[in-house]
């Protein structure tokens, strides 16, 4: 399958090509301590991912098995047994798999729109879609919940696993946008133009050369997808009305509430399991990334054959502005008529003083933190990715890179619960006393960004034909004027692009903050959800201003971005 | 990032080693402050006082989300005292048990506020909490110890009532006469009027199946599925309930029955007087407990701040501040709290033991009842 459209990504039989000169030349001494020279580079981000994601997680899990200090590892093991554990799973696979698959599907007709067609206001619109991916889950759920009671009755969709999978849908289609346009941005045009001079069809052109092309991406972005969905928690619950059950909603009424925690265990490493055969799917089915030297292609205004994609991507932004639009609506009515009040009211602690400080100093912390988790994310994603693309020489050093790359996309895989709770049992004592350090929230965020900023990063390095560091070495060029000229030109974009990625996910974070914030520092989600527990009308005009506010700083943040982004490397 | 770790590590071993000086210095600087503010809230049962040993400033507090006190009052007790309160918040009352649990021996603070009778077994059968009972415990307070503890662990600090309201306004425009009992929420008349936040995923949806526990007895499996079979709905929480289904939530529901607290019709004051009303028939009562954490490292700290929580300044603030009753009898009410919220005088009961022995296997019958 592979090498069948290799011949179409010139790049990449180049590299293939060089990496065997170089391969051969190389003595075997050398290659026994590549190995180590690739530890040693991201022997930073796999300490960083030790101490504050694997400790943790591995303490947590380990309390389970050993319920009274002793080993009790078929305990945990007939928790699986349980009907409810297998239903479960099998809703978690199922539902998440279908949220996938409907993901891509109509997120790669809006792809191909917003990245390929001169349309007026598509840097905004994709700014724009990525905007439910910071909106709090508490929040998208009422907007939902109120269209799906009230306008929207008529589908009759509340409650049920459709509303479920709409609710996945409407939170991760701007993935997929993103990163299969970007991609499809800086396709060789071309394959397809050749193939369609000679007589293929349409269809024919995008089923054998196009889609071919650009399945590492819509590999890399369904797998981010995949996990989003399978560890969502909010929205199983409120838009299923607490019908229905995922590993992640089982994992958190474990330890939250029945502090059942060989349960806990159970499924935690179901969700491993689950999440690394995933990956590992994944891995094989993206194998090799496309090159970026290519001609990039400039949009081209939209004709007829484009009318079924339009259409399409009408319906993904209405479906997308829908619940948006709610929320704006409701954040400007005020006792039922139009009013700033709510946004006002954002710099007090709300009626009856729900918070104890007001919503812009939260924003301003948000902010904050998120610069902090984003210059973190980059910092250690750099790091990775260029561990993970330099060239391969043995099939063991191979293995070693694919184990390093799916090592970091865990942190979307693992329950937000086991992970909080984890930082408490097992950061408590010195020399690791950080439970109480006022970075572990800015930590716990970057780890949550970090897999965007990886997958963004890896495909543009690896695009990189080698012979340009050799030319560069041949010149007299030493590693950190090689790395100056060479990689931080094509660098420099894909990593805004991924400062972007990581800002939005760090913004919209919730589920570990809430287990580390404190009052001293609540970020902004944790304050809307403060606001929206409750009574008051005001409290509850003040949330969705609060989410208006959030959302809109992340479009802004967005549109910076776009304008900075090169056409011609992928994203994710 | 690893340099942040190691600069970490490096501060604890450095503030290990000139720790004596640190604290020495604030003992001094804090001394008189502790003589005039302590008089009569400090020093209560407890033989540990901080005589001998260098004060501590900080006493730091695990507590949940709903945590709020006026920044005033507690700028006032830091200036009596002189010690400096650091709030740890995040949770609820579950996750902050379940974490208080977990962290047994190293606890995360001094002390806890915001356990409640749903949990507090629990993180007493655990062994979270240090014995400690404030010198001077007003009268009335002891009703609401967990029975078998009788106050020696945990102290009682506020209540409130969960309650089944209704928006009066809905039913005397639609000529129907308001529901009163359990019972009647089960009738036809009232048929796809109720919503609930569930059981499994919100305390005051686990309070309300306590409450029809406490009513219906081993029957109470039976009383649920009348009422799911009468159109109840069951959202995850208590803001999807109120705000998107309630007919008084901003949401503009079209339930006008839901699952809320007894204060409630002190929030929906229009043009003096209130659009909602408690059922006073069907509340359950929850107490929120504070303690001293056992392994903690400001023990004084910890009990003077227990002992202020009983105090009358903070026992006035908490009906606005954490839409709670104070446990003191006598404590003024907020105006409108005094008109318009009104508590049961008999609420439903299970004692916390009961909860503690059967929680798991309750929300799994009614996980099996509801979602069918």
């Amino acid at each position: 399958m592979e090498r069948r459209h290799l011949p179409l990504t010139r790049g990449s039989s180049r590299n293939r090509g060089s990496s065997r000169n170089r391969g051969s030349s190389h003595n075997r001494g050398s290659s026994l301590s590549r190995p180590l020279g690739l530890l040693a580079l991201a022997a930073i981000p796999v300490a960083v991912l030790g101490i504050f994601f694997l400790l943790p997680v591995i303490g947590m899990v380990g309390r389970g098995f050993r319920p009274e200090g002793r080993w009790d590892v078929p305990g945990v093991l007939a928790v699986l047994g349980r009907s409810q554990v297998q239903s479960a799973l099998w809703f978690t696979v199922w539902s998440a798999t279908v949220a996938t698959a409907v993901t891509v599907l109509l997120g790669l007709p809006a792809a191909y729109v917003l990245h390929r067609l001169a349309l007026p206001l598509r840097r905004l619109v994709r700014a724009a879609l990525l905007v439910p991916f910071v909106l709090p889950t508490i929040v998208v759920g009422i907007a939902f919940r109120v269209l799906l009671t009230g306008p929207l009755s008529w589908l009759s969709i509340d409650g049920t696993p459709v509303a479920i999978i709409a609710g996945l849908v409407f939170f991760n289609v701007a993935v997929v946008v993103r990163a299969v346009g970007a991609a499809w941005e800086s396709l060789d045009a071309r394959p397809a133009e050749a193939a369609a001079a000679l007589g293929a069809a349409p269809w024919t052109v995008f089923r054998t050369v196009t889609l071919p092309a650009l399945r590492p991406a819509i590999v890399g972005a369904a797998s981010v997808v995949f996990l989003f969905c399978a560890t969502s928690f909010g929205i199983v619950l409120t838009l299923g009305g607490l019908r229905y059950r995922s590993v992640e909603t089982e994992i958190y009424l474990l330890t939250t509430n029945l502090l059942d925690l060989q349960g806990a265990a159970a499924l935690s490493l179901l969700q491993l399991v689950v999440v690394v055969l995933l990956l590992a799917v994944g891995a094989r089915l993206r194998a090799v990334p496309p090159s970026g030297q290519r001609v990039p292609v400039r949009p081209h205004r939209p004709g007829v054959g484009d009318v079924p994609q339009l259409l399409l991507t009408a319906l993904v932004l209405g479906f997308v502005a829908l619940p948006v639009g709610a929320l704006v609506v409701g954040s400007l009515r005020v006792e039922g008529r139009w009013s700033l009040a709510n946004y006002r009211a954002l710099t007090s602690t709300g009626s009856h003083q729900a918070l104890l400080e007001p919503a812009t100093t939260a924003l301003d912390l948000s902010l904050r933190i998120a610069v902090d988790a984003t210059l973190l994310a980059l910092t250690l994603g750099l790091l990775v990715a260029l561990s993970v693309t330099r060239r391969t020489h043995s099939r063991a050093e191979r293995r070693l890179r694919g184990t390093l790359d799916a090592l970091f996309m865990l942190p979307l895989g693992v329950s937000a619960v086991t992970l909080g709770f984890g930082f408490l049992v097992t950061l408590d004592r010195p020399p690791l006393d950080l439970r109480d350090s006022p970075w572990l929230v800015p930590i716990a965020q970057a780890l949550v960004a970090l897999p965007l900023v990886v997958r963004t990063l890896v495909p543009a390095l690896a695009g990189i034909d080698d012979r340009q560091r050799q030319a560069a070495a041949s010149l007299g060029a030493g590693p950190l004027r090689s790395a100056v000229v060479v990689e931080v030109p094509v660098l420099w974009r894909p990593l805004l692009a991924a400062a972007g990625f990581a800002f939005a996910a760090s913004l919209g974070e919730f589920g570990a903050t809430s287990f580390l914030a404190r009052d001293e520092n609540a970020t902004l989600p944790v304050v809307i959800y403060r606001l929206i527990g409750h009574p008051g009308p005001m409290n509850y005009g003040m949330a969705l201003a609060a989410s208006c506010v959030l959302a809109a700083t992340t479009a802004v943040v967005m549109l910076v971005v776009e304008r900075l982004r090169v056409p011609s490397l992928g994203v994710l | 990032m690893r340099l942040r770790a190691l600069a970490t590590i490096g501060t604890t071993v450095l503030l290990a080693t000139t720790g004596c000086a640190v604290t020495a210095k604030n003992d001094a600087g804090v001394s008189t402050g502790s003589t005039t503010g302590g008089g009569s809230t400090t020093g209560g049962g407890s033989t540990t006082g901080a005589t001998t040993a260098p004060k501590i400033k900080d006493v730091v507090l695990v507590t949940h989300d709903s945590w709020n006190l006026p920044k005033k009052l507690v700028a006032q007790w830091e200036q009596q005292t002189g010690y400096h309160l650091v709030v740890r918040a995040s949770g609820d009352a579950g996750r902050l048990t379940n974490k208080l649990v977990l962290t047994k021996g190293a606890p995360d603070g001094d002390v806890s506020f915001g356990v409640d009778n749903t949990f507090a077994t629990r993180a007493l059968k655990a062994g979270v909490f240090a014995t400690y009972t404030p010198a001077t415990v007003p009268a009335g307070v002891g009703q609401y110890d967990v029975a078998g503890d009788d106050g020696s662990h945990l102290t009682p600090i506020d209540h409130s009532d969960v309650c089944v309201n209704v928006d009066t306004t809905w039913f005397a425009a639609h000529k129907l006469p308001a529901p009163q009992t359990l019972d009647d929420l089960v009738k036809p008349a009232y048929k796809g009027l109720f919503v609930t936040p569930g059981a499994s995923t919100s305390s005051p949806g686990m309070a309300f199946l306590l409450a029809t526990i406490a009513k219906y007895g081993d029957a109470w499996p039976d009383y649920w599925k009348k009422l799911m079979a009468n159109g109840a709905e069951i959202t995850d929480g208590w803001d999807q309930a109120y705000e998107v289904e309630f007919t008084q939530g901003g949401g503009n529901g079209k339930r006008p029955i839901v699952l809320s607290y007894d204060s409630d019709p002190a929030f929906t004051v229009k043009d003096g007087t209130t659009t909602t009303q408690a059922l006073l028939d069907t509340c359950f009562t929850e107490v929120e407990y504070a303690g001293v954490l056992a392994g903690a490292k400001n023990v004084p700290g910890a009990e003077a701040f227990v002992d202020w929580l009983l105090s009358p300044q903070v026992q006035a603030k908490l009906p606005k501040s954490m839409y709670v009753f104070p446990v003191v009898a006598g404590t003024p009410l907020p105006a409108d709290w005094a008109t318009y919220a009104k508590e049961p005088t008999q609420p439903l009961t299970v004692s916390p033991a009961q909860i503690d022995a059967n929680r798991e296997k309750w929300l799994q019958q009614w996980s099996d009842v509801t979602s069918r």
